[in-house]
């Protein structure tokens, strides 16, 4: 029954997929191509004929040598990878306590937290960005990476705790028994027996974390407002337009050059990231 | 000699100390109740608390630099009359009701297909999630270059194909940047669909479809009466999360339209930033922001009352 005719497997499985690769590929395919376009060949309007539509005999690094020197990209590039990393890490040290406390320990009120932490999952940061800029500028955060730094732990901390109370609840709690009949603490047992354990859980929830901080928009658009205190989405948004001008060159390019840590990082780690992805809608 | 003497006597009190401590922790409430501060108070102090003040806000006249006074539903009231809102909160139901729909349909063609053995098959499933991993405020400004009025290459294709005599107005009307709004948003949103939809067809024994298959099941039978039901459980909640991120979008639209032409593409987000941050009236943005929370009250509750069921069974 599995044996398919071959015109067949074509109709049904390799023309679909073709569109789909297609589809989901050719955003980034035209965004590298108008990164690497000179500008006369870039604005030629569509009604033109072009000789070569799709690629460029006249690659150029003119747009990325520009951004690099007209604007503070390399700087919001840090600051994004930086406030990634750091929140990133708060949100796991955080989340790894409380998934532990959640799975393993017994005390009031474990089932109600355990849902309204996860209800606040479900909160979208647009529902709260009006108070949270004023409490943030009351806290004296407002325009530095602390601003971020510890905001974005809101959407992060419960999704790591939910991901890794899962995974907590996997492991055999007689790993944890025997260590303390050796005369671990509890505390002790968590650190250094459960922890370990559980570092492919922990990595599947850091890497969808930090690509979670990474694409992080509106935030870091309300809270930070020196140019050189930005991040890689909000500096292309606010630097690379200039009255109604789009500087389409220099945004692909910035495009391009945003998207690549992130893309790096997902390569190298795409089972962790499929994991974590996946594990964020296990109800 | 009695320099050790007062090293061996400060001693018994370090471990009396240490000891105490370490018992506190033995009590599970007490570890328990240790563990959670960090996380809790973060979500208290950045989540709880501005939710409270946005209530608040909500109910007076405050705007910046200006504590305003109590006015009541008045800002609700304002809104509720406003005709941009009025098409804010219909692009809302519209963008997330198509938007789901065309992410869940070809995201679960996307599975199957995925869920066949091919080659080059874990290359092209890494690459099918690009979409969802590269920041969207970036992508979106890839699509904007590609829907430009004057140099979209989209326009170039269907021209130069003799499909159109004249451009296409991707995004300079209004009912056309919505239908674009929802295309670029299917692209961003298929792969999560795709992808938590495969992993659930992965645990799906292939024993059952050879079962069924000798019963005489077509494709299309095994896919209704076998691969479905065994799928429900994940599709519901893969729902849930992405009407919740599309009902509160506003990266996508911010870049793609900045709600124009002519305030016909805003949605709730976008509105509420307009009025709330670029206007400054704090408290109509934030009664705006919170026209959101009854829909996503509703869709939450449902997920929970569903993992309750799930629980129980």
């Amino acid at each position: 029954m599995l044996i398919e005719r071959k015109w067949k497997k074509w109709v049904t499985f390799y023309l679909p997929m073709a569109v789909f690769i297609v589809f989901t590929l050719f955003p980034f395919y035209w965004m590298a191509v108008t990164a690497l376009r000179p500008d006369h060949e870039l604005y030629r309007t569509w009604r033109q004929a072009s000789a070569t539509p799709f690629w460029t005999l006249e690659p150029t690094l003119e747009h990325f040598k520009e951004l690099l020197q007209t604007t503070a990209f390399p700087k919001w590039l840090w600051n994004t990878m930086l406030i990634a990393m750091v929140s990133t890490l708060i949100s796991l040290i955080c989340g790894m306590f409380a998934g532990y406390a959640l799975a393993r320990l017994k005390f009031r009120g474990s089932e109600f937290l355990g849902t309204a932490i996860f209800v606040t999952y479900l909160v979208p940061q647009t529902l709260l960005f009006i108070p949270l800029a004023d409490i943030i500028r009351d806290l004296h955060l407002g325009n530095t990476p602390w601003a971020l730094m510890l905001t974005y732990p809101t959407f992060l901390i419960p999704f790591c705790t939910w991901l890794l109370m899962g995974y907590f609840k996997t492991i055999p709690k007689e790993l944890e028994e025997c260590a303390r009949i050796d005369g671990a603490t509890r505390f002790g047992a968590m650190v250094r027996i459960i922890f370990p354990v559980a570092i492919p859980g922990i990595l599947s929830a850091g890497i969808f974390a930090f690509t979670l901080s990474w694409n992080e928009f509106i935030y870091a658009l309300i809270f930070m407002s020196s140019a050189e205190l930005k991040t890689v989405p909000v500096g292309v948004v606010s630097e690379l337009i200039r009255g109604d001008i789009f500087f389409w060159g220099q945004l692909m390019a910035g495009a391009l050059l945003g998207s690549i840590p992130v893309a790096l990082v997902y390569s190298f780690f795409v089972e962790y990231y499929v994991t974590g992805l996946t594990g964020s809608v296990k109800g | 000699m009695g320099a050790g003497g007062a090293a061996g006597a400060a001693l018994p009190g370090e471990r009396v100390r240490v000891s105490r401590l370490t018992r506190m922790l033995e009590s599970e409430k007490l570890l328990a109740a240790a563990l959670l501060v960090p996380g809790v108070a973060i979500l208290l102090i950045f989540i709880a608390y501005p939710f409270v003040m946005a209530l608040w806000y909500s109910l007076t006249s405050i705007r910046v630099g200006d504590p305003g006074h109590f006015v009541g539903l008045a800002n609700f009231a304002k809104a509720w009359s406003d005709t941009i809102f009025q098409t804010a909160f219909k692009n809302t139901v519209f963008y997330t009701f198509w938007a789901t729909i065309f992410k869940f349909a070809l995201g679960m063609w996307l599975a199957l297909l995925l869920n066949r053995s091919f080659r080059f098959k874990r290359i092209i499933r890494a690459s099918m999630l690009l979409p969802f991993i590269i920041p969207t405020v970036l992508s979106a400004f890839a699509w904007r270059w590609m829907f430009d009025p004057t140099f979209s290459v989209l326009n170039w294709l269907l021209f130069h194909s003799g499909l159109i005599t004249d451009r296409l107005p991707f995004l300079s009307d209004g009912d056309w940047a919505m239908w674009c709004a929802v295309l670029v948003n299917t692209w961003r949103g298929m792969p999560f669909f795709a992808i938590t939809l495969l992993a659930g067809l992965q645990t799906i024994s292939p024993d059952l479809h050879e079962a069924a298959a000798l019963d005489g099941a077509n494709a299309w039978h095994r896919f209704w009466h076998v691969t479905w039901p065994l799928l429900l459980p994940v599709t519901l909640v893969v729902v849930v999360f992405s009407v919740i991120q599309t009902f509160s979008d506003f990266q996508l639209i911010y870049v793609l339209t900045g709600g124009g032409p002519a305030n016909s593409t805003h949605l709730i987000a976008t509105y509420a930033y307009q009025v709330g941050v670029a206007s400054g009236l704090l408290g109509e943005g934030a009664a705006l922001s919170l026209f959101m929370f009854p829909v996503l009250f509703a869709v939450v509750w449902i997920q929970l009352r569903y993992m309750k069921r799930m629980d129980g069974a």
